[in-house]
């Protein structure tokens, strides 16, 4: 699931910096994440892996890390991957 | 002290369409049939007059630019703005007539038989403005890099946003007094820190009790959501409260920092090249005047003589 997130990172430009040079608990906001930039790549998040995030999931830390992304989209479906 | 006069109803009692109708029997402000929309009177101009009078004096030091737009803006600046993205209810577009004798004998027709003939406008170049600051970024912007220290702009202006609402603190059509400091982080946030000083200061030399709170903006929908808990996990908007008509107190007074979110978007660069950062600190002017009525009565003659010695004096 991390790699499709780091995908989804690269194609839709999330960051400022090259993906590959960030690990999965790297801060993507200290990446150039903005807040604009944030809410597309929540839309390209649900539409990636057919998932809505809550209202209580609508916050800055969820999407801080891939590995904050990824922990809330597996509780969201209900896996661990 | 405790700012209440006798005169004052208690915050939160009577309700919000109460005081509507207080201020409509006392003259303070004429009904026009649209909520939200009201004639003030001389009073209630000269109340305003007066605390700006008072803002400019806690300002003064400062020496700010002062720059007023009118309460109309260019339709491409709100488009680039972001505005529609964040407050797309909120948002005012003017409309004209731009037919020709043909179209205007329908209209005309149209009037007359009731029906709706706004089908027969089209959007102008022109929106309303929906805060003082919008159309000074891309102004800053094309004067080029900024000088060493940042700017300081001094802005007023009539705002609309589409909120009918039977609050006499909600209206549509308003007057927002801005400060907006531009430059570096440590300039702006320090611009801001002294007016969260500075505001509850002056708010309480007029007999008003206040507080100051972590705020958002009313950003629509999921998105929006998003936005909102962003803006107040980063602290990037504080209010400052006074109880007028409604259980909540009402925000009179915002303290915002907008990161370098307008300098990015309009290549306002600070001295370095380095996209500036922003801050504004925000007056609503009907609703302090509203607070000073709903505090102090609805006759500024009676008002207390130390509150009217501070905007009178």
């Amino acid at each position: 699931m991390r790699d499709r997130i780091r995908k989804l990172i690269a194609e839709r430009k999330v960051v400022a910096v090259d993906v590959d040079t960030l690990s999965d608990t790297s801060d993507l906001y200290e990446a150039g994440l903005s807040s604009f930039a944030s809410i597309q790549f929540m839309l390209a998040l649900e539409d990636e892996f057919d998932i809505e995030f809550p209202e209580r999931m609508l916050t800055r830390k969820t999407f801080a890390s891939i590995e904050a992304i990824d922990r809330s989209i597996a509780e969201l479906i209900g896996e661990q991957v | 002290m405790d700012a209440l006069s006798q005169t004052a109803p208690a915050p939160g009692q009577g309700g919000a369409k109460e005081f509507l109708d207080q201020l409509f029997s006392a003259g303070v402000l004429t009904e026009t049939g649209v909520d939200g929309l009201y004639g003030r009177s001389g009073d209630f101009e000269e109340v305003i007059e007066r605390f700006e009078t008072l803002v400019t004096r806690y300002a003064g030091a400062d020496k700010a630019e002062r720059i007023h737009f009118p309460p109309g803006m260019p339709r491409p600046m709100l488009e680039k703005s972001g505005y529609l993205k964040s407050f797309p209810q909120l948002a005012g577009c003017v409309h004209s007539f731009m037919g020709g004798e043909a179209d205007h004998a329908r209209l005309l027709q149209m009037l007359a038989n009731g029906e709706d003939w706004t089908d027969l406008q089209q959007a102008t170049d022109v929106v309303l403005t929906p805060a003082a600051c919008y159309p000074l970024y891309p102004t800053v912007a094309k004067r080029g890099p900024m000088p060493d220290g940042g700017v300081l702009f001094d802005l007023k202006s009539y705002c609309f946003r589409h909120e009918p609402s039977q609050d006499p603190a909600r209206m549509q059509l308003f007057r927002m007094r801005e400060y907006v400091r531009i430059g570096s982080p440590e300039e702006v946030r320090a611009f801001r820190e002294s007016w969260l000083e500075r505001g509850p200061e002056l708010i309480r030399s007029l007999g008003l009790p206040c507080e100051i709170d972590l705020a958002n903006d009313p950003f629509f929908g999921r998105a929006g959501k998003m936005l909102a808990n962003n803006q107040r996990d980063q602290g990037l908007k504080f209010e400052l409260l006074i109880p007028v008509a409604n259980e909540k107190p009402t925000a009179c007074l915002s303290f915002n920092y907008h990161q370098d979110h307008f300098g990015t978007l309009w290549g306002i660069q600070q001295a370095d090249g380095t996209p500036a950062h922003s801050a504004c600190v925000g007056f609503g002017l009907e609703r302090v005047a509203l607070a000073l009525f709903r505090h102090h009565g609805m006759k500024v003659a009676d008002w207390p003589q130390s509150v009217r010695a501070v905007l009178w004096g």
